[in-house]
């Protein structure tokens, strides 16, 4: 067996490149040169280019070994990536930013994702590899890239947007704060598998696990009851007991939440909001949820002022006015009825028709 | 499955501008069985549109009790080939800067061990390493521990933590959020690999208040750069940016949320009411040539943010409005001793720490780990009377 356990992480410092080493810390400005190119400038006048490009985020080690003889013939052998499943190439030579440009493109690398554009969505597992998932993850994320392309590739918004998608409420991706948030949602409760409960689950932990209280003991059983008109099929008791199984291909979708950031600048982070309660899924690319998005962001671009994150232009002209510029209907669901739900009422006649 | 079995749906997501993963399944399956049947029973999941992974069950290593999530194929009889096909979370270097050295190292264990399929990376910041079966995973980690790389979080403990880029390539941070990120993810070892507490709890870095990796609304701690005296400005670069045709009143000024900002046109000076100031980073982003954050310089610490399970999503709240952030950052992580003793002590089972706060009061949090009350810390103060007094407090 290994000969240690705990030693951490390998220690950055031995993953910096040279001009990093030298200006760490010490970087006083930067500018974006042109879509998916970013040029920081260092207190002593040396100069850092990054090259970014997307990620499919799944990934195969034949491809990590092409972007590292890419990075070792442009940059020193030295990447990094994003937050947001970008890769960075880190080009300290000025000389060497078109030729790595050329080649990028050559074999069909996306660049761009900086400035005001759509960068990388965020996103999770989906029916790749997880087993709470309500809808896949890769599939409908390729299928909106693809059709909003042009978005990445070029930084032609009113400010940035950020989209993100979670195939489960589990939110393993934390979609809640995004300017467009694709939450995979089951519409279905569980059904109980009594055998499978009593052989593999902590009853108590089951009913705890439930946000609205829907689960019961059922003594008899030795196993759970589900009182169905609590349930919202947030699944938590699935992860908590596998006899718990909610996910259906009828009830299992998509719902599209707008208008979260997480950036302070300007107006403090916030919440998306449900605008979109359910999509069917339609694989393999989901054309109900690529319209839906590409109206939003097209509506937004053409409404909202420059600067003006959505969530800040729907604040300018109002909801009421959102769901008339999208047209999309408003529907009771989108209508809070959790826990402080009032807080999201109205409670002046000043409204827009 | 049959070798020529046929892949009609995903191979219509192989067309397209944006990066295919299914290209990089095909890849990988070229060489892999593993990854052959996952491609087909993805298809499958295509088809019937469900998934097909069962619930996990308890896979690990020796001396650790998480970084590996067991996963097992609900069609284990058609796709044998994943019918274990565990995912091991391995913690990333800070800031996920690499060389190309490291990462192929790293692919040459993956390759001896695994699916040969990765994300890069998961959702909170590990190199996720997709698919080996039950026997692979002792010898793997061996493997990845000879060449430098160590778990990451599972369960209920302390999630690999993470930071954005900061001073590496960044000159709005505030703080140094690598060696930060580094020094607590070497000092919380035994937090990060050994479930320990009610449910998990996440930490996250950014240098400033654009929060790139999101630490306000992903983290239990969410560690944020400032700064307390004044935004530096070049006069003379903002005459540029005027210069070059940016309209500095109606794209700086104008949007400042504090009014707190003057352009006289005449003079082509631009002034700053520093009282005012909140330092939400908007001039700071618009203008990075002619305006810098101050020199004095910390953290806000943020705590309670998470993802909707159990009762509702929650964003973070200020908890200590600035904190020096300075090795070996012992008031840091004091704090974080503290909080965690706390919330492992009154916590229920999956309650995370935000959710804890709110059923016991921020009241009863903030005299727990004794830090005083600030205006700093709320929106507006409370609108209801119903409040209380420490009897002691009554004399």
């Amino acid at each position: 067996m290994a000969s240690r356990t705990d030693f951490g992480p390998p220690n950055y410092k031995d993953m910096l490149p040279p001009v990093i080493l030298k200006n760490y810390g010490l970087w006083k400005y930067h500018e974006q040169v042109k879509p998916g190119v970013l040029k920081h400038v260092a207190e002593s006048g040396d100069e850092l280019f990054t090259v970014r490009v997307g990620s499919g985020r799944l990934v195969s080690t034949d491809w990590i070994r092409d972007v590292c003889n890419i990075a070792e013939e442009f940059c020193g052998g030295h990447l990094r990536f994003t937050s947001r499943h970008n890769l960075e190439f880190l080009v300290s030579d000025k000389e060497q930013v078109e030729p790595l440009i050329a080649l990028l493109k050559e074999q069909g690398y996306a660049i761009g994702g900086t400035g005001h554009a759509i960068s990388n969505p965020v996103h999770t597992q989906g029916w790749i590899h997880c087993h709470t998932p309500a809808t896949d993850a890769s599939g409908i994320v390729k299928a909106v890239m693809d059709d909003l392309y042009e978005y990445f590739a070029d930084s032609k918004l009113p400010a940035y947007c950020r989209i993100s998608l979670a195939c489960c409420l589990n939110m393993c991706g934390a979609v809640h704060c995004s300017d467009i948030a694709i939450l995979g949602i089951h519409r279905k409760p569980p059904v109980v598998n009594h055998d499978v409960v009593r052989a593999k689950c902590e009853i108590p932990n089951v009913i705890a696990a439930c946000p609205t209280g829907a689960i019961r003991p059922d003594p008899k059983a030795k196993s759970l009851t589900v009182n169905e008109d609590k349930c919202m099929y947030c699944g938590n008791c699935y992860t908590m007991c596998p006899g718990m199984p909610l996910a259906d291909p009828i009830g299992d979708g998509i719902s599209i939440w707008v208008g979260g950031k997480i950036s302070s600048a300007r107006t403090p982070p916030r919440f998306s909001r449900l605008v979109i309660p359910f999509i069917p899924n339609n694989p393999p690319r989901w054309p109900e949820v690529t319209d839906a998005v590409r109206n939003i962001v097209e509506t937004w671009a053409t409404y909202a002022h420059k600067h003006e994150r959505m969530g800040e232009w729907i604040d300018r002209v109002g909801w009421e006015r959102f769901f008339s510029l999208t047209g999309i209907p408003f529907t009771v669901q989108l209508i809070d009825d959790y826990t402080l739900a009032s807080e999201t009422f109205r409670s002046t006649p000043a409204f827009k028709w | 499955m049959a070798e020529d079995s046929k892949t009609p749906l995903l191979d219509q997501l192989e067309e397209g501008p944006w990066p295919s993963f299914v290209t990089e399944i095909k890849r990988a399956a070229e060489t892999k069985d593993s990854a052959k049947d996952l491609l087909h029973q993805l298809e499958r999941s295509y088809e019937d549109r469900i998934g097909h992974w069962k619930h996990g069950g308890i896979v690990g290593v020796k001396g650790y009790g998480g970084g590996v999530i067991g996963r097992y194929s609900d069609l284990p009889e058609e796709f044998p080939a994943v019918a274990e096909f565990h995912t091991l979370r391995v913690n990333m270097p800070a800031g996920w800067f690499y060389t190309s050295e490291k990462l192929r190292e790293l692919c040459d264990v993956w390759d001896k061990h695994g699916s040969g399929l990765t994300n890069m990376h998961g959702a909170t910041g590990d190199i996720i390493l997709l698919g080996a079966p039950t026997k692979a995973l002792q010898p793997c980690f061996d493997d990845l521990e000879e060449i430098g790389f160590d778990l990451g979080g599972s369960g209920s403990d302390m999630r690999t933590p993470s930071c954005c880029v900061g001073p590496g390539r960044c000159e709005f941070a505030c703080i140094d959020t690598l060696d930060l990120l580094h020094n607590i993810t070497m000092e919380f070892q035994d937090e990060l690999h050994r479930p320990m507490f009610p449910y998990k709890s996440k930490i996250k870095i950014s240098g400033c208040a654009n929060d790139c990796v999101a630490s306000v609304a992903r983290s239990d701690f969410s560690i944020i750069g400032t700064w307390r005296d004044s935004i530096r400005i070049d006069q003379d670069e903002v005459a540029n940016y005027a210069h070059e045709g940016m309209d500095i009143q109606a794209e700086v000024v104008g949007l400042c949320p504090t009014g707190g900002m003057k352009w006289d046109a005449e003079s082509k000076k631009l002034s700053i009411e520093d009282g005012e100031c909140n330092r939400c980073m908007h001039c700071i982003n618009t203008m990075p040539k002619a305006l810098r954050p101050g020199k004095e310089k910390g953290a806000t610490i943020l705590v309670g943010g998470k993802a909707p399970i159990v009762r509702g999503a929650l964003l973070s709240w200020v908890i200590v409005p600035f904190m020096k952030m300075e090795p070996p950052y012992d008031e840091l992580k004091d704090l974080i001793r503290r909080i965690w003793e706390w919330w492992d002590e009154n916590g229920k089972m999956r309650e995370r720490l935000g959710e804890l706060i709110n059923r016991l009061g921020m009241r009863a949090f903030l005299k727990a780990v004794d830090l005083p009350p600030l205006p700093q810390m709320i929106r507006a103060p409370r609108a209801n009377p119903y409040y209380f007094w420490d009897p002691e407090e009554v004399k």
